[in-house]
């Protein structure tokens, strides 16, 4: 399995962790990543709000990179990964706007390859067996909330993954490494995005209801599959507690870190200890009971 | 009870037919149901609902949609759009409003509009998004001096942001796109 790999300006940069779990996870399953060859910004929503051209152009120059390499292209972040996907389902919808993109990007373009978010190919591309087969340290009984976000699951004419209200991916593939997922009602509402940055006051407030939601629901970590949700609800819980007087201390992974970790990646490659709320105190606290566990059945 | 003038004609009738046309959004496909305002999860911060802002351009009262916040605070998370049982691309909506808000001058949230231009700046520039350029010059164009300034030893130490920037190889290739796109518009 091998698939050009887009990972984003993010992946670079905030969201480091994600990218270097992803990797990990791929070599263990034997899933090849190419890096497109100098890949640009997909614009994210400000290429969108500003100018709908722009919009299109920054993610058809990595596609048309990607369709060098002829490889359909795997994208951990969700918010390229929606851009990606929007501007592969513009120039398909109308030929007009292909040549037109192709105008502007000086390059031939042609949208023959496919673009898949890291969490579908890992659910749905990759065999399950694969995943259990390499599961060393199970996460038994992790109460995990798996979180999607927007981007990933919305629009679903544009996605072309999972449920728009209710995805499941997250949880079939967590449910492989023996986490135990919960039910919420929170794991597709918006975490604000840059708003955390432009606009905090709402923001907090949208971080905070996905925070209380995963607490009532008895969840002890939350998962994400982008780096902007990351950075949301890992990085703002301190000031969400300062604000409201609230007491969250959710250790918040990529789902990636997790899947790493249940196949014997040692933490510390992924990154972990450059999330703000710790994250693998709970892991070594999962593992311990899970050998208290076996003890006590044996 | 406010009282409007309906059947308006010129100017707002303009504007409206090009935000229909801009966003692919047809007005009179909204029955004011009020589920893309039930589920939106900005509605707490909008001086207008979607719904109503749908309602005030249906009855062309472009003015008061036009100095609204709403737009600028539409995060675009889509969730209005997915539950519209009249499928109406209400993201598309605010951002033609947004888009004809700023022709004229109008920016209701200038930091979220700040946020945008510098974001797009930093990838005019770098081919990719510096975020540590993006975050400062947010801070210094602001007046937020100090905002996030606590998290920034600890993303640094970790090596998440770095003061030179990563840049793409091929700058030119990447300029092109804002010539043959933005900067045209403009001209």
């Amino acid at each position: 399995m091998k698939y050009a790999y887009y990972p984003g300006c993010s992946l670079n940069a905030t969201g480091k962790e994600y990218d270097l779990s992803t990797k990990a996870v791929a070599k263990k399953i034997g899933m090849e990543l190419q890096e497109i060859p100098d890949w640009n910004c997909c614009g994210a929503s400000a290429a969108h709000l500003t100018n709908p051209d722009l919009a299109l152009a920054l993610p058809a120059r990595n596609l048309s990179l990607a369709e060098g390499l002829g490889l359909d292209i795997a994208v951990p972040c969700a918010a390229c990964f929606s851009r990606m996907k929007a501007t592969v389902k513009a120039v398909r919808d109308d030929k007009k706007v292909l040549e037109k993109v192709n105008e502007i990007i000086g390059m031939e373009y042609h949208a023959e390859n496919d673009v898949y978010n890291m969490l579908d190919i890992m659910a749905n591309k990759v065999p399950a067996e694969e995943i259990t087969a390499k599961v060393v340290k199970p996460l038994t009984g992790l109460k995990v909330a798996c979180y999607y976000g927007c981007l990933l699951v919305r629009p679903p004419k544009t996605t072309q993954f999972d449920n728009p209200e209710n995805p499941q991916s997250m949880e079939k593939v967590l449910r492989l490494t023996g986490a135990t997922p919960i039910d919420w009602s929170f794991k597709t509402e918006c975490c604000g995005a840059s708003f955390a940055v432009a606009k905090q006051d709402v923001a907090l407030e949208m971080i905070r209801r996905i925070l209380e939601n995963a607490k009532l629901n008895g969840a002890e970590a939350i998962a994400t599959a982008c780096p902007l949700c990351m950075l949301n609800l890992d990085m703002r819980q301190k000031a969400i507690n300062a604000k409201y007087k609230t007491d969250y201390h959710f250790p918040v992974y990529y789902f990636t870190e997790l899947l790493g970790c249940a196949m014997g990646v040692s933490p510390k490659e992924m990154g972990m200890e450059k999330h703000f709320a710790p994250v693998i105190p709970k892991m070594e606290e999962v593992w311990q009971r899970t050998q208290v566990a076996g003890r006590e059945d044996q | 009870m406010r009282q409007i003038t309906l059947g308006k004609e010129g100017v707002e009738k303009n504007i409206i037919q090009t935000l229909q046309e801009k966003s692919g959004v047809r007005l009179s496909d909204c029955y004011q149901c009020g589920k893309c305002s039930a589920g939106c999860p900005v509605a707490f911060a909008m001086d207008l609902k979607p719904r109503q802002l749908i309602r005030l351009l249906q009855l062309e009262q472009v003015d008061e949609v036009l100095k609204s916040k709403t737009p600028w605070l539409c995060a675009t998370c889509q969730c209005c759009f997915v539950r519209c049982p009249n499928e109406i691309k209400i993201p598309n909506l605010m951002e033609a409003v947004r888009q004809e808000a700023k022709a004229r001058h109008i920016i209701p949230e200038k930091d979220i509009d700040k946020f945008n231009n510098l974001f797009l700046k930093n990838v005019e520039q770098f081919g990719r998004s510096h975020e540590t350029f993006l975050m400062g010059f947010y801070n210094l164009t602001t007046g937020h001096l100090f905002q996030d300034v606590g998290c920034a030893p600890k993303l640094y130490f970790n090596k998440k942001i770095r003061i030179r920037p990563h840049v793409v190889k091929n700058k030119s290739g990447v300029k092109r796109l804002f010539q043959k796109t933005i900067e045209k518009g403009a001209k």
